[in-house]
């Protein structure tokens, strides 16, 4: 079987080049952060000097520090809202059998496939209108809609799997459906719950259509689109390092949590698309 | 809040159609008021995600086609006139517009078959290497984590002649950003590079769906790798590589954040979102700018049902399927 060994190191070298080509631009970035004063200038890939200037820059400024508190408290609470609405909405996809099942589903695929930007306009509009507009929660409302089809998706593909016998002896054993789902079915769904919960945080915390038609200051602003309105420390110093280490500290979370669920994050996303 | 609310009802409901059926039992067949039951708790269930979906949703799209009939701008509300299919009939004989229907065509076009033959090959070397596999996939879930636009920022930083590392490597003094060319080619590069990992990952569970003995199989006839992969590899994941297509496509078409961050749409590298965004937001062009959403809208809409309906994706067999 040496040309199966051999094939193996092959398959070795483009595991290393993907990780290569994965990783290089975030790599960029990070050295590009580190670089202060005319070191953003020398064409090079790393900085002749380290230095934390950029960072203390970014976070002496009032746009950066309040798009990070905005981001984080938007996110968590729609993601939250999200997770726990289309958990109640996937059981009753995976489980029960009711009229209007293909409806919720055809909304659903029908959401995804809409240019936000379609909605984004009108609900501008709206927003102005009934005073949403540059607050969290007409941020977050958006959030629920536009993350609910995927979070739906997702879940339901999990529920389908989980053994449902248990369920039915819970019932019965006296339960009713929905002890059963609550004692039974939710430990069970837990993972697929958690997944999710990441999944929809990722899309969440990566908008930014929303982000700049229906903010306009510091009150609601999240980071994407405050990043795309730095404009650095004075009105006369370049933006250009202070983005990348805003960049970098946004980037934070996300390989935080794809270090330590890759393998659920996969899961979802292979489940959700194709099977579920 | 709303969340809890259903689940209380549903309990109530249990208790009642409980209490109900111990009193005549006989009454009618068990199954109906079982199916009944479920039937109320389906929707109780499934519908406040419904409602929420539907609210952020409906409205605006009725909004927004209400208002493409109008020539309507925000700063001057009173000059607001009816104009029926006018906004139409100006924006679809405007070249501009044909132009940049060209240009996010393009970049669908170039981005989606890129992503597809590199996100196979991704694909393909996360299924068949043994060692790394692993580490390959969190690498590659750091792009597809990874915010748009510090994507953009990475790219547009690294072809910028100032202080890019990219020129240098390559002995040029190209401005990338002068032309429109240059400057789709960098959009599209970092749109490739964040969404492939998407690609790949769906191919990847596409790929792990093939019994492992039609390729032996295929292998013992002495069919060759390429062989291999057109004929048993190809056909066996026709879904998913579909169902990938589809959803990159459709994703494609609407690209936005690249485009803002890198050039703002200078130099001809406007997108028919980004060209919907300018005219409402920043000109405040409501009218035009809605029948603009529209057009985007029915376009998305048409080359979902053309993918649907020319290469045979069952969404609903893809979606129901377990």
């Amino acid at each position: 079987m040496s040309t199966d060994r051999k094939g193996q190191v092959y398959w070795i070298v483009g595991a290393v080049i993907i990780m290569a080509y994965a990783l290089i631009p975030v790599a960029w970035i990070i050295s590009l952060s580190f670089k202060a004063g005319d070191d953003i200038n020398n064409q090079r890939f790393l900085p002749t000097d380290w230095s934390w200037e950029n960072y203390r820059i970014v976070f002496q400024s009032d746009l950066f520090t309040s798009a990070l508190r905005n981001s984080i408290g938007i996110s968590l609470i729609a993601t939250a809202i999200s997770v726990v609405l289309a958990m109640f909405a996937a059981y009753a996809v995976a489980r029960l059998d009711f009229p209007g099942k293909k409806l919720l589903l055809s909304l659903a695929l029908a959401i995804t496939i809409f240019p936000i930007i379609a909605i984004a306009t009108p609900l501008f509009n709206l927003w102005r209108t009934v005073g949403l507009y540059d607050t969290w929660l007409g941020l977050i409302i958006p959030y629920l809609s536009f993350s609910l089809p995927l979070s739906v998706y997702v879940l339901s593909a999990f529920f389908r799997e989980i053994p449902w016998e248990m369920e039915q002896a819970a019932q019965v054993d006296g339960a009713t459906p929905l002890q059963a789902f609550r004692k039974v079915i939710v430990p069970l769904a837990a993972p697929g719950v958690f997944t999710a919960a990441i999944l929809t945080f990722f899309a969440i915390w990566n908008d930014f259509i929303f982000g700049i038609t229906l903010t306009s200051s510091e009150a609601a602003r999240p980071v994407p689109a405050a990043l795309a309105f730095f404009s650095g420390a004075s009105q006369f110093s370049q933006p250009t390092a202070p983005i990348a280490a805003a960049s970098v500290i946004v980037t934070i979370p996300v390989v935080i949590l794809v270090l330590l669920f890759q393998q659920k994050i996969v899961a979802g996303l292979t489940n959700g698309a194709v099977k579920g | 809040m709303s969340t809890t609310v259903p689940a209380a009802a549903g309990e109530v409901r249990e208790e009642a159609a409980r209490g109900g059926g111990g009193r005549d039992v006989d009454r009618r067949p068990r199954m109906t008021d079982r199916a009944r039951k479920e039937r109320n708790l389906g929707w109780l269930l499934a519908g406040p995600a419904f409602i929420v979906m539907l609210a952020v949703t409906a409205y605006p799209i009725a909004n927004a086609v209400w208002y493409s009939l109008f020539d309507f701008r925000l700063t001057d509300p009173d000059g607001r006139s009816f104009v029926g299919l006018g906004n139409y009939g100006l924006i679809l004989s405007d070249p501009l517009f044909w132009r940049q229907f060209g240009v996010t065509a393009g970049i669908t076009v170039v981005t989606v078959a890129v992503e597809f033959v590199l996100g196979f090959a991704l694909a393909l070397v996360m299924h068949r290497a043994l060692f790394l596999r692993k580490s390959v996939r969190t690498a590659i879930l750091v792009p597809y984590g990874i915010i748009t636009v510090v994507s953009a920022y990475a790219w547009q930083y690294a072809f910028t002649p100032a202080y890019g590392f990219v020129n240098p490597l390559f002995g040029t003094d190209l401005n990338w950003f002068g032309d429109t060319l240059p400057s789709l080619f960098v959009i599209c590069l970092s749109e490739i590079w964040k969404t492939t990992p998407f690609m790949s990952l769906l191919l990847l569970a596409g790929l792990a769906q093939i019994p492992s003995t039609y390729i032996e199989a295929a292998k013992v006839d002495g069919a060759t790798a390429w062989q291999r992969f057109r004929k048993v590899i190809v056909p066996n994941m026709k879904g998913a590589i579909m169902v990938a297509l589809l959803f990159r496509t459709l994703d494609a078409f609407r690209i936005f954040d690249n485009v803002f961050v890198m050039t703002q749409g200078a130099n001809g590298t406007e997108t028919l979102s980004f060209l919907a965004y300018r005219q409402t937001i920043t000109r405040v062009m409501i009218g035009l700018g809605s029948a603009v959403s529209v057009i985007l809208a029915i376009l998305v809409v048409l080359i979902a049902f053309l993918f649907i309906k020319g290469f045979k994706v069952n969404l609903a067999e893809q979606r129901g399927g377990s």
